[in-house]
């Protein structure tokens, strides 16, 4: 139990997949200026991630390692992803009209981000079981979601600071998320992974 | 023996995923309005954004589920479209202003003196964030055509003075130029507008006029000429009240006196370089010899 918490909060804030190991930006700078779009990414990116993490769990176990495939892993991880980012879009248009309304586009671009398929990739190469796999994919996403509505907080009150012209915009948000991954630097080393 | 699983495993996973998809695609399938898809056909599909909507497809839906989405928001269609969308969604069309986009500026090449070279990425947005542009005015256009590209109409085009040149008879004002413009020197203006102030520059008159010499210079010349009040002078720049002078002007008194001729005519399709060579060499051949030397 206590190895599944260690490997849990190593995801969510020691190892955080944005601000130590810089995977994911595009959508943590794309769709962090407003905090009710940032939870609703948040919230997309765990479910997909987690889903997808043990999809590629079930295809890298009984089919690629039984047939000694395992250098393909990259290409059908990100086949599998693609595919199953669709299927999901279609399930929550015909069932949750509300929700993809929410998602609508964000969805489209969890399909082809860095962040949801470095995690079945790490699950893969560190030879984690099926509930390592999973804790690492919620812990993963927890952390994205940490990241990217500490962000949005931040740059919704930037809104209000005066900001020298010349750093309007993406340029602020670069040097805030610089400053977030150095405080999140602190932990780092404190559980090794 | 390993290429040839390498061939089934990703052939069988690709199938699998494409009948997964395939019949998700038929058990998920959502009905659609089918009157979306015939109002998606009328609209010109420039996928402009004018109407306010992400795009032609997302404007038919709204106009067709909302009742209280008004079927004449398609600028580029005009009335002839707001006629069919008001008609196919069974709701009152309104009267669609016509209006063209027009490139506030006459700061060609030889006019408009310039602070530095540039060299960099031929493109307004980059070559406006080193020092405001390569002019010494901060207002006038960059000339790299930012806004040519972004015309879904192709209805712009580089003249050789290097302003843009807008096709009345392709335009359809639907603004795109207007808000890729670093500079905002494009504006939409009626088709009926009588006059128009051919400068962008809200510096004061002595600054204006050594930048650029065909800059309006804030004289008030105008203003005190204009019997309506439709001319207004707003941070050192003339601004004329179109709808005003479509109303009440039969004769635009306020064209004769301008020192610079930087307000003119509404001729539309002329192209700006070769216009105001002409009626500023006639108009006033000695007071303004270009001075780009001293600048």
């Amino acid at each position: 139990m206590g190895e599944y918490f260690t490997l849990f909060m190593s995801a969510v804030i020691v190892n955080n997949f944005v601000l130590t190991r810089f995977l994911g930006l595009c959508i943590f700078f794309g769709v962090s200026k407003n905090l009710n779009a940032s939870v609703g990414m948040g919230m997309a990116v765990t479910s997909v991630m987690t889903l997808s993490s043990i999809l590629a769990w079930v295809v890298y176990n009984f089919v690629l390692l039984p047939y000694n495939l395992v250098f393909l892993k990259t290409v059908v991880f990100v086949v599998l992803i693609a595919s199953f980012v669709q299927l999901t879009e279609m399930i929550i248009k015909k069932h949750a009209p509300a929700l993809y309304n929410m998602w609508g586009i964000y969805l489209v671009l969890i399909a082809t981000n860095c962040i949801v398929l470095g995690v079945p990739l790490i699950n893969a190469e560190s030879n984690f079981n099926f509930t390592k796999s999973v804790v690492l994919a919620i812990g993963s996403g927890a952390g994205f979601a940490l990241a990217i509505i500490l962000m949005a907080s931040l740059r919704e009150k930037l809104q209000y600071a005066d900001v020298p012209k010349s750093l309007d915009g993406l340029g602020i948000a670069f040097i805030l998320a610089g400053m977030l991954a150095l405080s999140f630097f602190g932990f780092s080393g404190m559980i090794p992974l | 023996m390993t290429s040839i699983m390498i061939l089934v495993v990703l052939t069988g996973l690709g199938l699998v995923f494409g009948f997964i998809l395939a019949f998700a695609n038929r058990k998920f399938a959502i009905e659609v309005n089918p009157l979306i898809h015939i109002v998606e056909d009328v609209l010109p599909k420039g996928q402009c954004g004018a109407c306010g909507y992400a795009g032609c497809m997302a404007y038919a839906e709204a106009v067709v589920l909302k009742p209280e989405v008004s079927p004449s928001l398609c600028i580029p269609g005009k009335e002839a479209v707001a006629k069919l969308v008001a008609e196919l969604t069974g709701k009152a069309a309104e009267a669609v202003e016509p209006r063209i986009a027009r490139v506030k500026c006459a700061g060609t090449e030889a006019k408009a003196v310039k602070s530095h070279g540039y060299v960099g990425v031929q493109d307004c947005m980059a070559a406006n964030l080193l020092f405001g542009g390569p002019k010494v005015c901060k207002f006038g256009c960059l000339g790299l055509g930012t806004c040519v590209k972004s015309c879904p109409f192709k209805a712009m085009s580089m003249s050789p003075e290097g302003l843009p040149v807008i096709d009345p008879n392709k335009c359809t004002g639907c603004g795109k130029c207007e808000t890729v413009c670093p500079k905002q020197v494009i504006a939409m203006m009626p088709l009926t507008a009588h006059v128009r102030v051919n400068c962008n520059s809200k510096d004061k008159g002595a600054a204006a006029k050594k930048a650029c010499s065909v800059a309006c210079i804030a004289c008030t010349l105008c203003v005190k000429e204009c019997p309506y009040g439709a001319v207004k002078m707003e941070n050192n720049l003339a601004v004329v009240d179109s709808k005003v002078c479509a109303e009440q002007c039969s004769d635009a008194k306020c064209l004769a006196k301008c020192p610079t001729k930087a307000i003119r005519p509404a001729v539309l399709g002329i192209v700006p370089g070769t216009e105001d060579q002409a009626s500023v060499e006639t108009a006033c051949a000695s007071c303004v010899k270009p001075t780009n030397a001293v600048g």
